[in-house]
C-alpha cells in the first residue's frame, strides 16, 4: 500500500492486460475470437466471486443465483417487452443487486460452514423456481433472444451484439469494468478491512469495525458483478436458460477462481481462460468433460491451493494485488 | 485537581451457567490514571474488562463511559467512543505487514470511505510504530516478528486508534526482563494522553506503574487503593499477595 512506484506498476500491469486483449481481436481467428469474448464475460462472473472468496474469505456455493438473476433480469424483459438492450442490462444489474442485498441481510447472520449451506440452499431454491415458473422462463429449454432485441442505438449508429466485433468489445468493456472495479476496491480502505475480515474477523471487530456491514458490501459488489456477467451473457450470446442457475455454475466460479489464484485480481481471468480451453480441448476426445473439471479441482486442492497467480505471487511477485 | 470519572460500572454481573464470573461489581475509573487490576486466576479480571470493552454482554448491570450509558453498545461502537482493548493472547493479522496492521487501526479512527485519507493514515502509522520502536519494520509480515515485538505491534495498533481508555490484558506476559523495562516506559508515555486499565500478574510492574490498584477475587472487588495501601491490606495478602509478594 505504501510507495507510489508500486501503485504505478500495478496500474500499468492491469491496463496492459486490457490493451493486449484489445489488440488480440485483430489477430485472433474467428473461432478463438468468439471464445475469448465468452471467456471475458465469464471472467467477470469469477471476478465477482473472487471479491467474496478471495478478499473477504466467504465461501459461497450459490453464485450461479446472482449470475442467473442478471441473466433473467435482462433476458425476460427483452424477450417479453420491447425495451432497449441497455435498459435490459440495467434491469439485470438491479435484479442481482436486490437479490444480493436481501440474501446478504439474511445469510450473513451465519458464518463458516453454515453460511456455505445457506448459499447452497438459496441457490437451489432459485434454480427450482426457474423450473417451477417454466411458463415464463421456459425452464431448462430456455429461450433465444432475437438479433433485433440485442441491438443498441447510440448517437444514431446502431450496434448489434450479434456482430462479432461489437460482441468482443462489449465483453472487453464488461471485463475491464469488473477487473478495474475489483482492483480499486481491494486497494481502497474498504478492501483493507475486507482482507482483515478474511484474516481475523474477531480482531477486526475489536478494532472497531462493524464487520457485518463490510461483509454485506462485499457480497453486494460480488453479486452485482456476477449479475452484470449474467446480463452481459444474455445480450451477447442470446441464450437464456435455467442451466445457468444450476450448482454446476456456482462450482465453475469457484474453480476458475481457485485455478487462477484466489485473492489475486487477475487470477479469475487466468483461471477462466485455462479452464475454458481445457474443457474445449477435452471435448474433442471425450464427452465426459466434467471428469476433467473434477481432476483439476483435486489437483489444485492437493498441490496448488494458492492457484497459478497465487503461487507466482508467493515465489516471485509479492507486489501482485 | 478534581477527578473526572471516565468509566463507571454499576452492579455489573456476568454469569456463565452457574458461575458468577463477575458478581455485581461497582467499578469506577478516573480520567488520566493508570489503574491495575490484580487477583488470582479465575478472579474475573478478564471477564470484567471484556464487559467494559463489549466483547461480552453483561447479564445485568450498567456501564457508563464519559457520562453516557454504553451498556447496549456493541464492541465496535465502543471502539468509536475511545475504548480500546488489546488481547491477552496476542491477536494480530499475522500474514499482513506491520504497516497494514497498524493502518487498519489508524483508518478506523481517521475514517476513510472508498478512497480514504491515505496520507493521514500513513502519518498516524509512522507515529505509532515509532513509539514502539518498530518503524524499520513496515513491510515485514507481522507473524514473522519475535513474540515481544508482536506485543509491541499490538500496542501500536491500540495507539493508532487514539484511545481515551486503553485496556491492556497482561501486556508483559512472555516478555524478557529488558523488554519489560522499556514496556513500562512506553505505558507511562501513553498515559500522558490516555487513561490506562491494566491487568497484570507481574507485581513489580504493577507497583511501578499503577497509580491505583483494584484487587479482585471470585468475581468481586475485595480491595482498592494506592499501591502502598494494597500491599499492607491483610485481606489482599491472604487472597493473593501472600506467596508472590514474599518472592518479590
Amino acid at each position: 500500500m505504501s510507495g507510489g512506484g508500486k501503485g504505478g506498476r500495478i496500474a500499468a500491469l492491469h491496463l496492459a492486460v486490457i490493451a493486449v486483449l484489445f489488440a488480440a481481436q485483430f489477430l485472433l481467428p474467428a473461432y478463438h475470437h468468439g471464445n475469448v469474448a465468452r471467456i471475458m464475460v465469464l471472467t467477470s462472473f469469477a471476478v465477482g466471486y473472487n471479491v467474496l472468496l478471495g478478499y473477504t474469505g466467504l465461501l459461497s456455493l450459490g453464485h450461479a443465483m446472482f449470475f442467473a438473476a442478471g441473466l433473467y433480469g435482462a433476458g425476460l424483459p427483452l424477450y417479453y417487452f420491447e425495451i432497449g438492450a441497455l435498459q435490459a442490462f440495467g434491469l439485470g444489474l438491479l435484479a442481482s443487486l436486490a437479490l444480493a442485498l436481501c440474501f446478504g441481510l439474511v445469510a450473513l447472520r451465519a458464518s463458516g460452514i453454515a453460511f456455505l449451506i445457506v448459499t447452497l440452499m438459496f441457490a437451489q431454491a432459485f434454480f427450482l423456481a426457474t423450473l417451477y415458473f417454466n411458463e415464463i422462463t421456459l425452464g431448462d429449454q430456455g429461450f433465444v433472444l432475437s438479433e433485433q432485441a440485442r441491438t443498441v442505438t447510440l448517437g444514431g449508429v446502431s450496434f448489434s451484439f450479434a456482430d462479432p466485433v461489437v460482441k468482443y468489445n462489449a465483453a472487453l468493456l464488461l471485463f475491464a469494468c469488473c477487473m478495474l472495479g475489483c482492483l480499486a476496491l481491494v486497494r481502497s480502505p474498504i478492501g483493507r478491512v475486507l482482507v482483515a475480515i478474511r484474516e481475523n474477523e474477531p480482531r477486526t471487530r475489536m478494532l472497531g469495525y462493524n464487520t457485518y456491514v463490510y461483509k454485506l458490501i462485499a457480497l453486494v459488489v460480488s453479486g452485482v458483478m456476477a449479475g452484470a456477467a449474467g446480463a452481459g451473457y444474455a445480450l451477447l450470446f442470446a441464450y437464456v436458460g435455467s442451466t445457468f442457475a444450476t450448482i454446476q455454475y456456482s462450482i465453475y466460479a469457484l474453480l476458475w477462481t481457485l485455478l487462477g489464484g484466489v485473492g489475486t485480481v487477475l487470477g479469475p481471468f487466468v483461471g477462466t481462460g485455462l479452464m475454458f480451453y481445457l474443457i474445449d480441448i477435452a471435448g474433442d476426445f471425450t464427452t465426459s468433460y466434467l471428469l476433467v473439471v473434477g481432476v483439476v479441482l483435486l489437483v489444485l486442492i492437493l498441490w496448488y491451493p494458492k492457484g497459478l497467480l497465487g503461487s507466482l505471487r508467493a515465489r516471485w511477485l509479492p507486489w501482485l494485488p | 485537581m478534581a477527578a473526572v470519572t471516565l468509566l463507571e460500572t454499576t452492579a455489573v454481573a456476568k454469569r456463565f451457567g452457574g458461575l458468577a464470573a463477575v458478581d455485581h461489581v461497582d467499578f469506577s475509573l478516573n480520567q488520566g490514571e493508570i489503574r491495575a487490576i490484580i487477583g488470582p486466576n479465575g478472579a474475573g479480571k478478564t471477564t470484567l474488562v471484556s464487559l467494559i470493552s463489549g466483547r461480552l454482554r453483561p447479564t445485568s448491570g450498567r456501564i457508563s463511559f464519559a457520562g453516557e450509558d454504553i451498556t447496549r453498545l456493541k464492541s465496535y461502537q465502543r471502539v468509536g467512543r475511545g475504548i480500546v482493548y488489546t488481547f491477552q493472547v496476542t491477536s494480530i493479522f499475522r500474514s499482513l505487514s506491520c504497516y497494514e496492521n497498524v493502518a487498519l487501526a489508524a483508518q478506523r479512527s481517521l475514517g476513510g470511505g472508498l478512497f480514504g485519507a491515505e496520507p493521514a493514515i500513513a502519518e498516524r502509522v509512522e507515529t505509532a510504530l515509532r513509539h514502539v520502536n518498530l518503524d524499520d519494520r513496515h513491510e515485514l509480515a507481522a507473524g514473522e516478528l519475535p513474540y515481544g515485538h508482536q506485543r509491541l505491534l499490538e500496542v501500536a495498533m491500540g495507539l493508532a486508534l487514539d484511545p481515551k481508555l486503553l485496556i491492556l490484558d497482561e501486556p508483559t506476559q512472555g516478555l524478557a526482563p529488558g523488554e519489560i523495562a522499556s514496556f513500562c516506559e512506553l505505558i507511562r508515555h501513553i498515559a500522558s494522553r490516555a487513561t490506562i486499565l491494566l491487568i497484570e500478574h507481574n507485581m513489580p510492574v504493577v507497583l511501578e506503574l499503577a497509580s491505583r490498584i483494584t484487587v479482585m477475587d471470585r468475581g468481586k472487588i475485595i480491595a482498592e487503593g494506592a499501591p502502598d495501601e494494597i500491599e499492607g491490606n491483610p485481606e489482599v495478602q491472604r487472597a493473593y499477595l501472600g506467596t508472590s509478594h514474599a518472592e518479590a
